[in-house]
């Protein structure tokens, strides 16, 4: 039964995974956090009625299967010495691609997603100094000719996403 | 093994100390891609440190008790899990009432990330971003609605003369690009 869910897993690369009972244990419990001990899967299983080779088979395939993006410690960005920022551009619709090309270019752009607003293209900037910050904001003005709305944070109140299955 | 030498180093940092010693920027390189799925992932890392894995231990609490790692966890990909709606939601709400309210929002459990921003007027005048998660255009659009719920008493009037509203919901059409953030080495 099992292994024939898994075996369907595979096949839906674009639509949603279908996961059984465990995976979607598996999910809950690790977006929590993992144990800090010797044999943290080990104790993971105990709490679900397995044994860590089935959880470790588990989260492998789960991993290959890109269910999971990655597994493992989920940096404060800030504290790895870098500064960051969210901005955003009022691109008109028939400059879109271009704007979106010349943005992209920047190696210092992380994420960049359409939104839909006025203000349609928002990107978070992230780069070693503050001052780097103002040079690429000051680039992407030059090159698009499109004054930069720029949203650094001033106070975080929760990061964590915890999708439920 | 090899003797420990992280403890005594600790004791003369504080809690907040956010700085990286190098072991620990050793420790952010080793595993910011993330960590492998074996049965002892630390006893990798304490190899791969060539340090006791008892300081590996110590060293993960003490980085999760100052905020440098957030979680030790399983990140899952949104859409693979059928949550392919995410909304920013912005909000424009009274600054004296921010941190309180903005503390209030970040404990929802569909709220994944909860910021105070500065205003950019007559343009953007929202101060207050929350990000929701959901399956469904419905789905953001109930907690769009419970966040203003809890936020009504507090949100500043709309402008109409400048065309401003108090709240807003910025759903993603397209990803156009996506890295993560990394330490250099």
């Amino acid at each position: 039964m099992n292994q024939a869910l898994s075996h369907d897993a595979k096949q839906l690369t674009t639509k949603e995974i279908a996961l059984d009972q465990l995976d979607k244990q598996l999910l809950n419990l690790l977006q929590h956090g993992l144990p800090v001990c010797e044999n943290p899967f080990g104790d993971v299983a105990e709490q679900l009625n397995t044994n860590e080779t089935t959880v470790l088979e588990r989260l492998n395939s789960l991993l290959d299967s890109k269910v999971l993006s990655r597994f493992g410690p989920m940096f404060d960005a800030a504290c790895l010495g870098g500064a960051f920022t969210l901005a955003a551009l009022s691109v008109p619709e028939k400059r879109f691609d271009e704007v979106a090309t010349i943005v992209n270019a920047f190696e210092q752009i992380a994420h960049n997603y359409q939104r839909n607003n006025k203000y349609n293209m928002w990107f978070v900037i992230g780069t070693e100094s503050a001052d780097e910050i103002d040079w690429v904001i000051k680039q992407i003005e030059l090159q698009t000719g499109l004054p930069v709305l720029n949203t650094p944070k001033l106070e975080e109140f929760y990061v964590g996403l915890y999708l439920p299955v | 093994m090899l003797a420990s030498t992280y403890p005594s180093k600790q004791k003369n940092m504080t809690s907040h100390n956010k700085a990286l010693s190098e072991i620990e920027r050793r420790y952010v390189l080793l595993t910011q891609q993330g960590l492998p799925i074996i049965a002892q992932p630390y006893h990798w890392l304490a190899n791969e440190l060539k340090v006791p894995v008892t300081d590996v231990l110590l060293m993960t609490k003490d980085l999760l008790d100052r905020g440098i790692i957030r979680r030790i966890a399983a990140v899952p990909n949104h859409y693979k899990l059928g949550y392919r709606f995410n909304g920013m939601t912005v909000w424009d709400i009274d600054d004296n009432q921010a941190s309180k309210f903005g503390d209030a929002v970040g404990k929802l459990p569909f709220v994944s990330h909860c910021y105070l921003r500065p205003r950019h007027l007559p343009n953007w005048n929202y101060n207050l971003f929350a990000m929701v998660h959901g399956k469904s255009k419905e789905e953001i659009d109930l907690y769009r609605q419970q966040l203003n719920e809890l936020l009504k008493g507090v949100l500043n009037t709309c402008d109409i003369k400048l065309n401003l509203n108090s709240n807003d919901m910025l759903i993603s059409t397209k990803i156009l690009k996506k890295t993560g953030l990394r330490l250099k080495k």
